[in-house]
Protein backbone atom coordinates (compact mmCIF):
# COMPACT_ATOMS: atom_id res chain seq x y z
CA UNK A 1 0.00 0.00 0.00
CA UNK A 2 1.37 3.20 -0.68
CA UNK A 3 0.52 7.13 -0.99
CA UNK A 4 0.67 8.81 -4.93
CA UNK A 5 0.62 11.85 -6.06
CA UNK A 6 0.08 12.38 -9.26
CA UNK A 7 2.34 15.59 -10.33
CA UNK A 8 1.49 17.75 -13.31
CA UNK A 9 3.85 19.37 -15.60
CA UNK A 10 3.63 21.85 -17.57
CA UNK A 11 4.45 20.87 -21.46
CA UNK A 12 7.43 18.73 -19.24
CA UNK A 13 8.34 20.95 -16.20
CA UNK A 14 6.86 20.67 -13.03
CA UNK A 15 6.42 23.84 -10.84
CA UNK A 16 5.86 24.96 -7.47
CA UNK A 17 2.23 23.04 -6.78
CA UNK A 18 3.74 19.81 -7.92
CA UNK A 19 6.82 20.09 -5.46
CA UNK A 20 4.10 21.21 -3.07
CA UNK A 21 2.18 18.41 -4.05
CA UNK A 22 4.92 16.01 -3.69
CA UNK A 23 6.24 17.55 -0.17
CA UNK A 24 2.57 16.40 1.00
CA UNK A 25 2.20 12.79 -0.23
CA UNK A 26 5.53 12.33 1.32
CA UNK A 27 4.51 13.91 5.09
CA UNK A 28 1.06 11.82 5.16
CA UNK A 29 2.89 8.79 3.59
CA UNK A 30 5.33 9.12 6.52
CA UNK A 31 2.33 9.39 8.88
CA UNK A 32 0.60 6.15 7.29
CA UNK A 33 3.75 4.56 7.75
CA UNK A 34 3.46 4.21 3.45
CA UNK A 35 5.54 4.85 1.09
CA UNK A 36 4.70 8.13 -1.26
CA UNK A 37 5.26 7.33 -5.06
CA UNK A 38 4.85 9.73 -8.12
CA UNK A 39 2.79 9.45 -10.76
CA UNK A 40 4.13 11.85 -13.69
CA UNK A 41 2.19 11.55 -17.49
CA UNK A 42 3.30 12.65 -20.61
CA UNK A 43 7.26 13.85 -22.06
CA UNK A 44 9.24 15.15 -19.59
CA UNK A 45 12.09 17.55 -20.26
CA UNK A 46 15.64 16.99 -19.10
CA UNK A 47 16.29 15.60 -15.66
CA UNK A 48 12.76 17.21 -14.55
CA UNK A 49 11.37 13.57 -12.79
CA UNK A 50 14.68 13.47 -10.59
CA UNK A 51 13.87 16.72 -8.85
CA UNK A 52 10.93 14.85 -6.72
CA UNK A 53 13.73 13.26 -4.92
CA UNK A 54 14.33 16.60 -2.95
CA UNK A 55 10.70 16.32 -1.43
CA UNK A 56 10.86 12.84 -0.34
CA UNK A 57 9.89 11.19 -3.48
CA UNK A 58 12.24 7.81 -3.54
CA UNK A 59 9.78 6.29 -6.53
CA UNK A 60 8.39 8.01 -9.89
CA UNK A 61 6.30 6.31 -12.53
CA UNK A 62 6.20 7.53 -15.86
CA UNK A 63 4.27 6.78 -19.02
CA UNK A 64 5.94 9.45 -21.25
CA UNK A 65 2.63 9.03 -23.81
CA UNK A 66 2.90 12.46 -25.64
CA UNK A 67 -1.16 12.09 -26.51
CA UNK A 68 -1.06 12.39 -22.14
CA UNK A 69 -0.74 16.00 -23.61
CA UNK A 70 -4.25 16.64 -24.37
CA UNK A 71 -5.25 16.22 -21.02
CA UNK A 72 -7.73 14.10 -21.67
CA UNK A 73 -9.29 13.61 -17.84
CA UNK A 74 -11.13 9.82 -18.98
CA UNK A 75 -7.27 8.65 -20.29
CA UNK A 76 -5.52 10.73 -17.27
CA UNK A 77 -7.98 8.52 -14.81
CA UNK A 78 -8.01 5.12 -16.51
CA UNK A 79 -3.76 6.04 -16.26
CA UNK A 80 -3.86 6.80 -12.85
CA UNK A 81 -6.15 3.98 -11.78
CA UNK A 82 -3.93 1.49 -13.20
CA UNK A 83 -0.45 3.08 -11.29
CA UNK A 84 -2.50 3.57 -8.28
CA UNK A 85 -4.36 -0.33 -7.79
CA UNK A 86 -2.41 -0.71 -4.81
CA UNK A 87 -2.53 2.67 -3.28
CA UNK A 88 -4.55 3.55 -0.18
CA UNK A 89 -4.47 7.73 -1.03
CA UNK A 90 -3.67 9.57 -4.22
CA UNK A 91 -3.70 13.55 -3.92
CA UNK A 92 -3.64 15.47 -7.14
CA UNK A 93 -3.48 19.23 -7.52
CA UNK A 94 -6.31 21.48 -7.28
CA UNK A 95 -5.99 22.68 -10.74
CA UNK A 96 -8.41 22.44 -13.54
CA UNK A 97 -7.06 19.05 -15.09
CA UNK A 98 -7.09 17.83 -10.94
CA UNK A 99 -10.41 19.10 -10.55
CA UNK A 100 -11.30 17.36 -13.80
CA UNK A 101 -9.28 13.67 -13.38
CA UNK A 102 -9.70 13.40 -9.28
CA UNK A 103 -13.37 12.58 -9.32
CA UNK A 104 -13.29 10.76 -12.06
CA UNK A 105 -10.44 8.18 -10.69
CA UNK A 106 -12.20 8.15 -7.31
CA UNK A 107 -15.56 6.37 -8.96
CA UNK A 108 -12.73 3.92 -11.04
CA UNK A 109 -11.19 3.09 -7.41
CA UNK A 110 -14.17 3.05 -5.62
CA UNK A 111 -12.93 5.32 -3.15
CA UNK A 112 -14.11 8.58 -1.29
CA UNK A 113 -12.93 12.19 -2.57
CA UNK A 114 -12.41 15.71 -1.15
CA UNK A 115 -11.81 18.28 -2.84
CA UNK A 116 -9.27 21.17 -2.23
CA UNK A 117 -8.13 20.02 1.26
CA UNK A 118 -6.23 22.28 3.46
CA UNK A 119 -3.65 20.01 5.26
CA UNK A 120 -2.63 17.18 6.83
CA UNK A 121 -5.75 14.81 8.02
CA UNK A 122 -6.51 15.41 11.99
CA UNK A 123 -6.84 11.38 11.97
CA UNK A 124 -6.34 8.53 9.82
CA UNK A 125 -9.09 5.94 11.02
CA UNK A 126 -11.66 7.91 10.66
CA UNK A 127 -9.73 9.70 7.80
CA UNK A 128 -10.76 13.07 8.47
CA UNK A 129 -9.46 16.05 6.67
CA UNK A 130 -9.90 19.56 6.51
CA UNK A 131 -11.36 21.32 3.54
CA UNK A 132 -12.94 25.30 3.09
CA UNK A 133 -16.51 25.59 2.60
CA UNK A 134 -19.17 27.64 1.86
CA UNK A 135 -17.04 29.66 -0.39
CA UNK A 136 -14.42 30.75 2.97
CA UNK A 137 -16.97 31.08 5.37
CA UNK A 138 -16.39 28.05 6.98
CA UNK A 139 -13.95 24.89 7.42
CA UNK A 140 -15.46 21.42 7.22
CA UNK A 141 -14.24 18.33 8.52
CA UNK A 142 -14.34 15.90 6.09
CA UNK A 143 -14.79 12.48 6.62
CA UNK A 144 -14.00 9.67 3.76
CA UNK A 145 -15.83 6.11 4.50
CA UNK A 146 -14.02 4.20 1.88
CA UNK A 147 -10.71 2.52 2.16
CA UNK A 148 -9.36 3.97 -0.64
CA UNK A 149 -9.27 7.76 -0.65
CA UNK A 150 -8.36 10.34 -3.17
CA UNK A 151 -7.56 14.44 -2.64
CA UNK A 152 -7.15 16.76 -4.01
CA UNK A 153 -4.50 19.62 -2.65
CA UNK A 154 -5.80 23.19 -2.14
CA UNK A 155 -2.56 25.95 -3.69
CA UNK A 156 -0.24 26.97 -1.04
CA UNK A 157 -1.96 25.34 1.70
CA UNK A 158 0.81 23.13 2.64
CA UNK A 159 4.25 24.63 1.47
CA UNK A 160 7.19 23.28 -0.26
CA UNK A 161 9.12 21.28 1.94
CA UNK A 162 12.91 19.84 0.88
CA UNK A 163 13.74 15.98 2.36
CA UNK A 164 15.88 14.84 -0.42
CA UNK A 165 16.28 10.69 -1.17
CA UNK A 166 17.85 9.07 -3.74
CA UNK A 167 15.20 8.23 -6.53
CA UNK A 168 14.28 5.59 -8.86
CA UNK A 169 12.36 6.92 -12.29
CA UNK A 170 10.60 3.47 -13.52
CA UNK A 171 8.89 3.59 -16.67
CA UNK A 172 5.28 2.35 -16.51
CA UNK A 173 2.64 1.42 -19.20
CA UNK A 174 -0.98 3.05 -18.05
CA UNK A 175 -2.62 0.74 -20.37
CA UNK A 176 -4.09 3.71 -22.47
CA UNK A 177 -3.46 3.18 -26.20
CA UNK A 178 -4.54 6.00 -29.28
CA UNK A 179 -8.60 5.59 -28.56
CA UNK A 180 -8.26 6.14 -25.40
CA UNK A 181 -7.93 10.15 -26.66
CA UNK A 182 -10.33 11.52 -28.46
CA UNK A 183 -10.16 15.46 -27.25
CA UNK A 184 -9.11 17.42 -30.36
CA UNK A 185 -7.05 20.39 -28.94
CA UNK A 186 -7.19 22.84 -31.88
CA UNK A 187 -5.72 25.85 -30.43
CA UNK A 188 -3.38 26.97 -27.52
CA UNK A 189 -2.90 30.20 -25.92
CA UNK A 190 0.07 30.85 -23.40
CA UNK A 191 -0.27 34.14 -20.97
CA UNK A 192 3.83 33.95 -20.82
CA UNK A 193 6.33 35.66 -18.34
CA UNK A 194 3.75 36.03 -15.73
CA UNK A 195 3.39 34.30 -12.51
CA UNK A 196 0.89 31.70 -12.10
CA UNK A 197 -2.24 33.38 -10.31
CA UNK A 198 -3.16 30.09 -8.41
CA UNK A 199 0.65 29.58 -7.07
CA UNK A 200 1.49 33.13 -6.53
CA UNK A 201 2.75 33.78 -3.24
CA UNK A 202 1.97 37.46 -3.77
CA UNK A 203 -1.13 38.69 -5.86
CA UNK A 204 -1.66 42.40 -6.62
CA UNK A 205 -5.20 42.79 -7.52
CA UNK A 206 -7.24 45.85 -8.69
CA UNK A 207 -11.53 46.90 -8.00
CA UNK A 208 -13.75 49.43 -9.99
CA UNK A 209 -12.15 52.13 -7.59
CA UNK A 210 -9.10 51.63 -10.20
CA UNK A 211 -11.40 53.42 -12.17
CA UNK A 212 -10.15 52.56 -15.70
CA UNK A 213 -7.65 50.27 -17.33
CA UNK A 214 -4.77 52.87 -17.82
CA UNK A 215 -4.48 52.88 -14.45
CA UNK A 216 -3.42 49.35 -14.12
CA UNK A 217 0.22 50.31 -15.26
CA UNK A 218 1.11 50.67 -11.73
CA UNK A 219 -0.52 47.65 -10.17
CA UNK A 220 1.70 45.86 -13.07
CA UNK A 221 4.38 47.77 -11.81
CA UNK A 222 4.37 46.83 -8.26
CA UNK A 223 3.53 43.01 -8.99
CA UNK A 224 6.44 42.76 -11.37
CA UNK A 225 8.55 44.53 -8.83
CA UNK A 226 7.35 41.78 -5.84
CA UNK A 227 7.32 38.51 -8.92
CA UNK A 228 4.17 39.15 -7.74
CA UNK A 229 0.69 37.67 -9.82
CA UNK A 230 -2.35 40.34 -10.52
CA UNK A 231 -5.55 39.61 -9.97
CA UNK A 232 -9.19 41.54 -9.85
CA UNK A 233 -12.69 41.87 -9.07
CA UNK A 234 -15.40 40.48 -10.87
CA UNK A 235 -16.93 43.60 -12.32
CA UNK A 236 -13.24 44.89 -13.46
CA UNK A 237 -13.14 41.30 -15.80
CA UNK A 238 -16.84 41.76 -16.67
CA UNK A 239 -16.03 45.35 -18.07
CA UNK A 240 -13.32 43.62 -20.23
CA UNK A 241 -10.71 46.02 -17.92
CA UNK A 242 -8.52 42.66 -17.45
CA UNK A 243 -8.80 39.16 -18.52
CA UNK A 244 -10.95 36.50 -16.75
CA UNK A 245 -8.15 34.96 -15.76
CA UNK A 246 -7.51 37.19 -13.47
CA UNK A 247 -11.08 37.17 -11.72
CA UNK A 248 -10.72 35.97 -8.25
CA UNK A 249 -13.60 35.12 -5.77
CA UNK A 250 -16.49 32.96 -5.32
CA UNK A 251 -17.36 32.67 -9.17
CA UNK A 252 -13.66 33.42 -9.92
CA UNK A 253 -10.35 31.80 -8.83
CA UNK A 254 -10.31 30.99 -4.97
CA UNK A 255 -6.36 31.71 -4.40
CA UNK A 256 -4.85 31.77 -1.17
CA UNK A 257 -1.47 33.79 -1.71
CA UNK A 258 1.40 34.97 1.49
CA UNK A 259 0.31 38.23 1.19
CA UNK A 260 -3.16 39.99 -0.88
CA UNK A 261 -3.23 43.72 -2.15
CA UNK A 262 -6.31 44.85 -2.85
CA UNK A 263 -6.59 48.31 -4.64
CA UNK A 264 -9.88 49.73 -4.94
CA UNK A 265 -12.46 46.44 -4.08
CA UNK A 266 -15.20 46.95 -1.82
CA UNK A 267 -14.62 43.85 -0.27
CA UNK A 268 -18.04 42.35 -0.96
CA UNK A 269 -18.41 38.92 0.58
CA UNK A 270 -18.34 37.11 -3.00
CA UNK A 271 -14.79 38.54 -3.08
CA UNK A 272 -13.72 37.67 -0.12
CA UNK A 273 -14.79 33.91 -0.41
CA UNK A 274 -11.64 33.47 -3.10
CA UNK A 275 -9.43 35.28 -0.97
CA UNK A 276 -10.01 35.25 2.30
CA UNK A 277 -7.44 32.11 2.82
CA UNK A 278 -4.50 34.97 2.26
CA UNK A 279 -2.06 35.35 5.48
CA UNK A 280 -2.49 38.45 4.64
CA UNK A 281 -4.52 40.89 3.28
CA UNK A 282 -3.38 44.58 2.82
CA UNK A 283 -6.81 46.81 1.72
CA UNK A 284 -6.35 50.35 0.02
CA UNK A 285 -10.00 52.05 -0.38
CA UNK A 286 -10.94 55.50 -0.39
CA UNK A 287 -14.11 54.40 1.80
CA UNK A 288 -13.28 53.65 5.45
CA UNK A 289 -16.52 51.67 5.86
CA UNK A 290 -15.27 49.35 2.90
CA UNK A 291 -15.83 46.30 4.04
CA UNK A 292 -12.57 45.10 2.91
CA UNK A 293 -11.06 46.64 6.10
CA UNK A 294 -12.37 44.00 8.09
CA UNK A 295 -10.85 41.32 6.16
CA UNK A 296 -7.58 43.40 6.10
CA UNK A 297 -4.31 42.67 8.02
CA UNK A 298 -2.96 45.99 7.11
CA UNK A 299 -4.67 49.20 5.19
CA UNK A 300 -4.44 52.48 4.21
CA UNK A 301 -7.81 54.73 4.09
CA UNK A 302 -7.11 56.76 0.82
CA UNK A 303 -7.03 56.94 -2.94
CA UNK A 304 -5.37 53.77 -4.51
CA UNK A 305 -3.56 55.78 -7.34
CA UNK A 306 -1.66 58.44 -5.16
CA UNK A 307 -0.77 55.18 -2.68
CA UNK A 308 0.52 52.90 -5.78
CA UNK A 309 3.23 54.74 -6.64
CA UNK A 310 4.56 55.23 -3.17
CA UNK A 311 4.43 51.31 -2.60
CA UNK A 312 6.30 51.18 -5.70
CA UNK A 313 9.00 53.14 -4.60
CA UNK A 314 9.31 51.85 -0.86
CA UNK A 315 9.33 48.68 -2.48
CA UNK A 316 12.15 49.69 -4.70
CA UNK A 317 14.25 51.15 -1.81
CA UNK A 318 13.78 48.13 -0.18
CA UNK A 319 15.61 45.87 -2.69
CA UNK A 320 18.55 48.28 -2.76
CA UNK A 321 18.27 47.11 0.17
CA UNK B 1 -28.16 18.10 -30.07
CA UNK B 2 -30.07 17.40 -26.77
CA UNK B 3 -28.39 19.06 -23.47
CA UNK B 4 -28.81 18.68 -20.05
CA UNK B 5 -27.58 21.34 -17.52
CA UNK B 6 -26.96 19.50 -14.05
CA UNK B 7 -28.70 22.29 -11.33
CA UNK B 8 -27.41 22.86 -7.79
CA UNK B 9 -29.26 24.55 -5.17
CA UNK B 10 -27.38 26.61 -2.76
CA UNK B 11 -27.54 29.41 -0.34
CA UNK B 12 -27.56 32.60 -1.62
CA UNK B 13 -24.13 34.20 -1.99
CA UNK B 14 -24.56 36.69 0.87
CA UNK B 15 -25.79 33.83 3.43
CA UNK B 16 -25.23 34.35 6.88
CA UNK B 17 -23.50 30.86 7.42
CA UNK B 18 -24.69 29.63 10.95
CA UNK B 19 -24.61 25.63 11.97
CA UNK B 20 -26.93 23.70 14.47
CA UNK B 21 -25.73 23.24 18.16
CA UNK B 22 -23.34 20.48 18.01
CA UNK B 23 -21.55 22.37 14.55
CA UNK B 24 -22.75 19.28 12.71
CA UNK B 25 -25.12 20.52 10.24
CA UNK B 26 -25.48 23.71 8.02
CA UNK B 27 -28.84 25.61 9.08
CA UNK B 28 -30.87 26.48 6.98
CA UNK B 29 -33.56 29.00 9.00
CA UNK B 30 -34.25 31.87 6.97
CA UNK B 31 -31.88 31.19 3.85
CA UNK B 32 -32.63 32.06 0.41
CA UNK B 33 -31.75 29.68 -2.20
CA UNK B 34 -30.55 29.91 -5.51
CA UNK B 35 -29.35 28.31 -8.70
CA UNK B 36 -25.56 27.26 -8.32
CA UNK B 37 -23.96 30.57 -9.90
CA UNK B 38 -22.33 28.28 -12.56
CA UNK B 39 -25.10 26.19 -13.31
CA UNK B 40 -27.02 29.18 -14.06
CA UNK B 41 -24.21 30.76 -15.80
CA UNK B 42 -24.14 27.51 -17.98
CA UNK B 43 -27.50 27.77 -18.93
CA UNK B 44 -27.72 30.79 -19.81
CA UNK B 45 -24.64 30.19 -22.37
CA UNK B 46 -27.00 27.32 -23.47
CA UNK B 47 -29.78 29.14 -24.44
CA UNK B 48 -27.84 31.96 -26.11
CA UNK B 49 -26.31 29.37 -28.51
CA UNK B 50 -29.41 27.58 -28.77
CA UNK B 51 -31.00 31.10 -30.10
CA UNK B 52 -28.19 31.98 -32.21
CA UNK B 53 -28.04 28.84 -34.20
CA UNK B 54 -31.20 27.57 -35.26
CA UNK B 55 -31.70 23.85 -34.74
CA UNK B 56 -28.49 22.98 -33.21
CA UNK B 57 -29.81 22.76 -30.10
CA UNK B 58 -33.06 20.78 -30.04
CA UNK B 59 -33.44 20.74 -26.53
CA UNK B 60 -32.46 22.19 -22.62
CA UNK B 61 -33.40 19.82 -19.70
CA UNK B 62 -32.10 20.65 -15.87
CA UNK B 63 -31.99 18.23 -13.17
CA UNK B 64 -31.13 18.18 -10.05
CA UNK B 65 -31.24 15.41 -6.94
CA UNK B 66 -33.99 17.35 -4.36
CA UNK B 67 -36.68 17.33 -2.23
CA UNK B 68 -39.45 19.16 -2.68
CA UNK B 69 -38.32 22.37 -1.78
CA UNK B 70 -35.98 22.86 -4.68
CA UNK B 71 -38.46 22.89 -7.61
CA UNK B 72 -38.80 26.74 -7.13
CA UNK B 73 -34.88 26.49 -7.98
CA UNK B 74 -36.26 24.40 -11.13
CA UNK B 75 -38.93 26.41 -12.03
CA UNK B 76 -36.59 29.32 -12.01
CA UNK B 77 -34.28 27.42 -14.51
CA UNK B 78 -37.58 26.80 -16.86
CA UNK B 79 -38.41 30.74 -16.14
CA UNK B 80 -34.98 31.33 -17.71
CA UNK B 81 -35.87 29.27 -20.55
CA UNK B 82 -34.95 25.26 -19.92
CA UNK B 83 -37.30 23.42 -21.71
CA UNK B 84 -38.09 20.22 -19.13
CA UNK B 85 -36.98 19.73 -15.33
CA UNK B 86 -36.22 16.47 -13.60
CA UNK B 87 -36.01 16.29 -10.25
CA UNK B 88 -35.10 13.36 -8.81
CA UNK B 89 -36.78 12.78 -5.06
CA UNK B 90 -33.56 12.44 -2.71
CA UNK B 91 -31.48 13.94 -0.11
CA UNK B 92 -27.95 15.48 -1.63
CA UNK B 93 -25.78 13.75 0.44
CA UNK B 94 -22.42 13.71 -0.87
CA UNK B 95 -21.32 14.21 -4.22
CA UNK B 96 -21.04 10.21 -5.27
CA UNK B 97 -24.81 9.75 -4.24
CA UNK B 98 -25.94 12.81 -6.71
CA UNK B 99 -23.72 11.36 -9.37
CA UNK B 100 -24.99 7.95 -8.67
CA UNK B 101 -28.55 8.84 -8.58
CA UNK B 102 -28.37 10.94 -11.62
CA UNK B 103 -26.56 9.03 -13.93
CA UNK B 104 -29.63 6.55 -14.65
CA UNK B 105 -30.97 9.59 -16.12
CA UNK B 106 -28.40 10.94 -18.42
CA UNK B 107 -28.23 8.34 -21.17
CA UNK B 108 -30.09 10.03 -23.95
CA UNK B 109 -28.18 13.38 -23.75
CA UNK B 110 -25.25 14.75 -26.33
CA UNK B 111 -23.93 17.42 -24.36
CA UNK B 112 -23.95 17.45 -20.09
CA UNK B 113 -23.19 21.02 -18.67
CA UNK B 114 -21.87 20.44 -14.65
CA UNK B 115 -20.51 23.46 -12.51
CA UNK B 116 -17.12 23.62 -11.30
CA UNK B 117 -18.53 23.07 -7.97
CA UNK B 118 -21.44 24.21 -5.98
CA UNK B 119 -21.13 27.01 -3.31
CA UNK B 120 -22.23 25.47 -0.52
CA UNK B 121 -19.52 22.36 0.06
CA UNK B 122 -17.60 23.52 -2.53
CA UNK B 123 -17.18 19.85 -3.68
CA UNK B 124 -15.58 19.93 -7.33
CA UNK B 125 -17.02 16.40 -8.13
CA UNK B 126 -20.54 15.75 -9.57
CA UNK B 127 -19.51 17.06 -13.12
CA UNK B 128 -16.94 14.57 -14.05
CA UNK B 129 -18.32 11.58 -11.46
CA UNK B 130 -21.20 11.02 -13.56
CA UNK B 131 -19.02 11.20 -16.42
CA UNK B 132 -17.07 8.54 -15.82
CA UNK B 133 -20.07 6.31 -14.50
CA UNK B 134 -21.05 7.21 -18.28
CA UNK B 135 -18.02 6.37 -19.68
CA UNK B 136 -18.07 9.69 -21.40
CA UNK B 137 -15.13 12.08 -22.22
CA UNK B 138 -15.23 15.43 -19.80
CA UNK B 139 -13.50 18.82 -20.54
CA UNK B 140 -12.74 20.49 -17.33
CA UNK B 141 -12.47 24.43 -16.93
CA UNK B 142 -14.85 25.07 -19.77
CA UNK B 143 -14.77 29.10 -20.07
CA UNK B 144 -16.66 29.49 -23.57
CA UNK B 145 -18.99 27.15 -25.81
CA UNK B 146 -20.32 27.75 -29.65
CA UNK B 147 -21.76 25.48 -32.21
CA UNK B 148 -19.87 25.53 -35.08
CA UNK B 149 -20.94 23.69 -38.54
CA UNK B 150 -22.92 21.49 -35.96
CA UNK B 151 -20.77 20.84 -33.40
CA UNK B 152 -19.84 22.04 -30.06
CA UNK B 153 -16.55 23.71 -29.55
CA UNK B 154 -15.42 24.99 -26.05
CA UNK B 155 -12.92 26.67 -25.06
CA UNK B 156 -10.69 25.45 -21.37
CA UNK B 157 -8.61 27.37 -19.16
CA UNK B 158 -5.43 25.03 -18.12
CA UNK B 159 -2.28 26.00 -16.40
CA UNK B 160 -0.56 28.94 -18.16
CA UNK B 161 -3.29 29.39 -20.61
CA UNK B 162 -6.56 28.40 -22.68
CA UNK B 163 -7.30 26.02 -25.15
CA UNK B 164 -10.05 25.58 -27.84
CA UNK B 165 -11.03 21.95 -27.63
CA UNK B 166 -13.27 19.92 -29.60
CA UNK B 167 -14.85 16.69 -28.05
CA UNK B 168 -16.75 13.97 -29.83
CA UNK B 169 -20.60 13.51 -28.20
CA UNK B 170 -21.62 12.64 -25.75
CA UNK B 171 -19.32 14.64 -23.78
CA UNK B 172 -19.19 16.46 -20.24
CA UNK B 173 -18.23 19.88 -19.81
CA UNK B 174 -17.63 21.09 -16.99
CA UNK B 175 -17.99 24.93 -16.64
CA UNK B 176 -16.28 27.72 -15.12
CA UNK B 177 -16.75 31.63 -14.95
CA UNK B 178 -16.63 33.25 -18.15
CA UNK B 179 -19.27 31.13 -20.14
CA UNK B 180 -21.66 33.97 -19.59
CA UNK B 181 -21.48 37.04 -19.00
CA UNK B 182 -24.40 37.82 -16.54
CA UNK B 183 -27.00 35.01 -15.88
CA UNK B 184 -30.56 35.41 -17.74
CA UNK B 185 -32.95 36.74 -15.59
CA UNK B 186 -36.44 35.20 -16.26
CA UNK B 187 -38.84 37.63 -17.66
CA UNK B 188 -42.66 37.85 -16.71
CA UNK B 189 -43.42 36.16 -19.77
CA UNK B 190 -40.68 33.00 -19.17
CA UNK B 191 -42.59 33.04 -15.24
CA UNK B 192 -45.87 32.44 -16.83
CA UNK B 193 -44.59 29.46 -19.06
CA UNK B 194 -42.67 27.81 -16.47
CA UNK B 195 -45.94 26.90 -14.87
CA UNK B 196 -46.77 24.85 -17.62
CA UNK B 197 -43.70 23.66 -18.36
CA UNK B 198 -42.77 19.80 -17.32
CA UNK B 199 -41.43 19.47 -14.42
CA UNK B 200 -40.98 15.12 -13.66
CA UNK B 201 -40.14 14.16 -10.69
CA UNK B 202 -38.45 10.68 -10.73
CA UNK B 203 -37.82 8.12 -7.60
CA UNK B 204 -34.66 7.66 -6.81
CA UNK B 205 -32.20 3.86 -7.25
CA UNK B 206 -30.53 3.04 -4.23
CA UNK B 207 -26.72 4.90 -3.73
CA UNK B 208 -24.16 4.87 -0.66
CA UNK B 209 -22.43 8.03 0.59
CA UNK B 210 -18.30 7.75 0.75
CA UNK B 211 -18.20 10.96 2.61
CA UNK B 212 -19.81 12.81 5.02
CA UNK B 213 -19.10 16.28 7.40
CA UNK B 214 -17.95 15.24 10.57
CA UNK B 215 -18.14 18.67 12.05
CA UNK B 216 -18.55 22.32 10.64
CA UNK B 217 -16.08 25.16 11.97
CA UNK B 218 -16.13 29.10 11.23
CA UNK B 219 -12.98 30.47 10.99
CA UNK B 220 -11.43 32.34 13.70
CA UNK B 221 -11.83 35.86 14.46
CA UNK B 222 -9.54 38.68 12.35
CA UNK B 223 -7.47 40.82 14.33
CA UNK B 224 -8.59 44.40 13.83
CA UNK B 225 -7.08 46.10 10.76
CA UNK B 226 -3.89 48.26 11.12
CA UNK B 227 -4.15 51.46 9.87
CA UNK B 228 -1.69 53.60 8.12
CA UNK B 229 -2.20 57.11 6.75
CA UNK B 230 -2.25 57.86 3.26
CA UNK B 231 1.22 59.53 3.33
CA UNK B 232 2.44 56.39 5.12
CA UNK B 233 3.52 53.91 2.42
CA UNK B 234 6.87 53.41 3.52
CA UNK B 235 5.71 52.38 7.07
CA UNK B 236 3.17 49.95 5.75
CA UNK B 237 6.04 47.96 3.82
CA UNK B 238 8.22 48.50 6.52
CA UNK B 239 5.82 46.49 8.53
CA UNK B 240 5.19 43.62 5.65
CA UNK B 241 8.86 43.07 6.25
CA UNK B 242 9.85 43.40 9.36
CA UNK B 243 6.47 42.64 11.59
CA UNK B 244 4.05 39.82 8.80
CA UNK B 245 7.37 38.45 7.41
CA UNK B 246 5.73 38.22 3.52
CA UNK B 247 7.94 40.49 1.51
C1 LIG C 1 -23.49 35.33 -7.51
C2 LIG C 1 -22.43 36.38 -7.39
C3 LIG C 1 -21.10 35.99 -7.49
C4 LIG C 1 -20.08 36.98 -7.41
N1 LIG C 1 -18.78 36.56 -7.49
C5 LIG C 1 -17.78 37.47 -7.36
C6 LIG C 1 -16.40 37.10 -7.42
O1 LIG C 1 -16.08 35.94 -7.62
N2 LIG C 1 -15.45 38.04 -7.27
C7 LIG C 1 -15.76 39.36 -7.07
O2 LIG C 1 -14.84 40.17 -6.93
N3 LIG C 1 -17.04 39.74 -7.02
C8 LIG C 1 -18.05 38.85 -7.17
N4 LIG C 1 -19.35 39.26 -7.14
C9 LIG C 1 -19.60 40.70 -7.14
C10 LIG C 1 -19.49 41.32 -5.77
O3 LIG C 1 -20.74 41.22 -5.12
C11 LIG C 1 -19.09 42.80 -5.89
O4 LIG C 1 -20.00 43.44 -6.74
C12 LIG C 1 -17.68 43.03 -6.44
O5 LIG C 1 -16.72 42.24 -5.73
C13 LIG C 1 -17.32 44.49 -6.30
O6 LIG C 1 -16.12 44.75 -6.99
P1 LIG C 1 -15.23 46.02 -6.64
O7 LIG C 1 -14.91 45.98 -5.21
O8 LIG C 1 -14.11 46.01 -7.60
O9 LIG C 1 -16.17 47.23 -7.07
P2 LIG C 1 -17.09 48.28 -6.22
O10 LIG C 1 -18.10 47.54 -5.42
O11 LIG C 1 -17.52 49.27 -7.21
O12 LIG C 1 -16.09 48.90 -5.21
C14 LIG C 1 -15.04 49.74 -5.57
C15 LIG C 1 -14.33 50.16 -4.31
O13 LIG C 1 -13.29 51.02 -4.66
C16 LIG C 1 -13.24 52.13 -3.76
N5 LIG C 1 -12.62 53.24 -4.48
C17 LIG C 1 -13.13 54.03 -5.45
N6 LIG C 1 -12.20 54.89 -5.90
C18 LIG C 1 -11.07 54.65 -5.21
C19 LIG C 1 -9.76 55.20 -5.23
N7 LIG C 1 -9.40 56.18 -6.07
N8 LIG C 1 -8.84 54.71 -4.36
C20 LIG C 1 -9.17 53.71 -3.49
N9 LIG C 1 -10.39 53.15 -3.45
C21 LIG C 1 -11.33 53.61 -4.31
C22 LIG C 1 -14.66 52.36 -3.35
O14 LIG C 1 -14.69 52.96 -2.08
C23 LIG C 1 -15.23 50.92 -3.32
O15 LIG C 1 -15.07 50.33 -2.05
C24 LIG C 1 -20.40 38.32 -7.22
C25 LIG C 1 -21.74 38.68 -7.11
C26 LIG C 1 -22.75 37.75 -7.19
C27 LIG C 1 -24.18 38.19 -7.05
Amino acid sequence: MSVIAYIPNQEGIIKKAGFELASYATALAENMGKEAIAVVLGPMAGDELEKLGKYGISKVMHDANPLFAQLDNRASAKALATAAAQAEVVVLAHNNEGKGVAPRLAVRLGAGYVSAVTGLPQSITPFLVNKVVFTGKAIGHAEILTAKKVLTLAYNSFGVHEKPVDVSVEAFDSGCSASDFVLNVQQTQKVTGKVLLSEAEIVVSGGRGMKSPENWKPIEELAELLGAATACSRPVSDEGWRPHSEHVGQTGKIIAPNLYFAFGISGAIQHLGGVSGSKVIVAVNKDPEAPIFEAADYGIVGDALKVLPEFIEAVKELKKG
Amino acid sequence: MKVLILIGNVPDTTTKVKFNASRTAFDTAGVQWIINPWDELALTRALEVKEANAGAIESITVANVGRAETEATLRKALAIGADKAIRIDADPVDAFTVASLLAPHCKEYDLIFAGVEASDYNGNAVGPMLAEMLDIPSIAGVSGFNVENGRPVFTREIDGGSQIVEAPLPVLAIVQKGIAKEPRIPAMRGIMMARTKPLQVVQPAAAEARTRYAAFDLPPAKAACKKFGEEQARELIHALRNEAKVL
